[in-house]
């Protein structure tokens, strides 16, 4: 392995541990979410500056070995895809722990049937195994794995429709408790966000790998 | 209509096959780059348009290299002539120990020229061409030795226009340079070719892929790949390339 080539391989390395933090992050969310945990939610807060940390050291580096080495071909769609799906698991990041806050800051057993009516933990599994999944395709430069993606975001995303119109109608019904409601239509939007996430990672690793642009084309 | 085309092309220095079976064509004022390791065979390619090969003892060439539709190892060709229309720069700059006005000048009375007159307009409008002229005009007379290692290269680029061939060929020209200088004869290079072809051979990947329109790639004495220059660097088709272009050949 060369000088470049082992740069690279610290950059995949320290990647692969923001990629498995943020990862866990969502996750947890999701188990402090379906017990309304705020030990747990408060957890995964303080983790967040962790991830923002590794946000900051991957950016640097990738700017680093873009000036230094100038890298081209494949060498230079990695690095660019690399800078793209940092930004990604960032936000991912902030998912987390947008809705640790959302755990911490409801104590009311109304959320936990609204949650459950809606299926937003359903979803959130969902959303948190196309991460997982999404992770391996990188890890193991699996185009096609990456491209299954696509299909189990929909999934994700019609689940959020149904939940929509089926709160809209509870809103109808109950208007007194609106703002509990929109509070758990801004919570699906959040997962589907994280589900949007992995998509979008997913499409990155497709153009690293393969060199193709499918973004804002059929997939 | 090709510029420049070589069609089944084999040359050999001795026993030693140098370049086999190459196919190219080049279209006309664009820029292109030939890379490859050392040895690859780029640089003897590069001089079989202006037939500096034939300088060499013991070498044999088979098929044709054909510019404007000619094959300029037919018999029957004036070399002088063809030399004319193909000006070359090399690695180092190599100014006659002349004044900076008798190098750009030298051309074209070796061609005969003796108007005064002409001789300093074609020495100014080259010389302008080049982007030299603010930092020589005072001092035309004085010998081209006196300039900076830059400003010569860009000065044996201004004696090779100065007979206004149609062709430029370069063969490392700024790998004696420092980056300022780099960057003038670069961008001397993207302002050039709109009225020349220009063939360049280097060793620099980022200044191929700066300079250049198309990038040929040459390994052992075969043009591997040859190429859009922005997709040779982005996504190159053969392997051989990639592994090249990103350092990693074995």
């Amino acid at each position: 392995m060369n000088h470049f080539e082992s740069e690279l391989e610290g950059l995949k390395k320290d990647f692969i541990k923001m990629w498995e933090l943020v990862a866990l992050q969502l996750k947890s969310s999701l188990n402090a979410l379906a017990s309304m945990d705020h030990e747990k939610a408060q957890q995964i807060i303080i983790t967040e500056m962790e991830v923002n940390d590794l946000d900051l050291k991957i950016s640097k580096n990738c700017e680093n070995i873009i000036a230094l080495y100038n890298p081209v071909a494949v060498d230079l769609r990695f690095v660019l895809a690399l800078i793209k799906i940092n930004t990604y698991l960032e936000k991912v990041g902030d998912i987390a722990s947008k809705i640790s806050k959302f755990v911490i800051k409801s104590g009311d057993p109304f959320y936990n049937d609204l949650i459950n009516k809606t299926q937003t933990l359903a979803m959130f599994e969902e959303a948190c195994d196309l991460l997982y999944d999404v992770m391996e395709a990188f890890k193991t430069n699996d185009a096609q794995k990456a491209r299954d993606i696509f299909k189990r975001d929909e999934f994700i995303n019609e689940i959020n429709k149904t939940a929509f119109i089926s709160i809209i109608n509870s809103i109808k019904e109950n208007p007194d408790n609106i703002e509990k409601y929109l509070k758990v239509i801004a919570l699906n939007r959040r997962v589907e966000k994280a589900g949007d996430m992995s998509k979008l990672i997913a499409e990155e690793i497709i153009f690293y790998i393969e060199a193709k642009v499918i973004r804002h084309r059929g997939k | 209509m090709n510029k420049l085309e070589s069609k089944q092309v084999n040359f050999y220095y001795g026993s030693s096959h140098a370049l086999k079976d190459i196919n190219l064509a080049i279209e006309a004022n664009t820029v292109t780059a030939l890379i490859g390791p050392s040895g690859c065979g780029k640089s003897t390619y590069l001089r079989l348009f202006n037939r500096m090969n034939d300088l060499i003892s013991d070498t044999r060439l088979t098929g044709e290299v054909i510019i404007d539709g000619v094959n300029i190892y037919k018999k029957g060709i004036n070399v002088d002539n063809l030399r004319k229309m193909t000006g070359m720069v090399f690695q180092k700059p190599n100014p006659f120990p002349k004044s900076i006005f008798e190098n750009v000048a030298y051309g074209l009375r070796v061609n005969g020229i003796t108007d005064k007159k002409f001789i300093e307009e074609r020495v100014e409008t080259t010389i302008k061409q080049v982007v030299l002229w603010d930092e020589v005009k005072d001092k035309l007379k004085k010998s081209a030795f006196e300039l900076s290692g830059g400003q010569q290269q860009r000065l044996c680029i201004a004696r090779a226009m100065a007979i206004q061939p149609s062709v430029i060929l370069m063969d490392e020209p700024t790998s004696a340079l420092d980056p300022i200088s780099t960057s003038k004869v670069e961008e001397l290079i993207h302002e050039l070719k709109t009225k020349y072809t220009i063939v360049i051979v280097t060793h620099n990947m980022q200044q191929a892929a700066r300079v250049s329109d198309h990038t040929a790639f040459f390994y052992l004495g075969e043009l591997v790949e040859y190429g859009v220059t922005k997709q040779i660097f982005t996504n190159p088709n053969v392997e051989r390339t990639q592994n090249y272009i990103t350092g990693r050949f074995g």
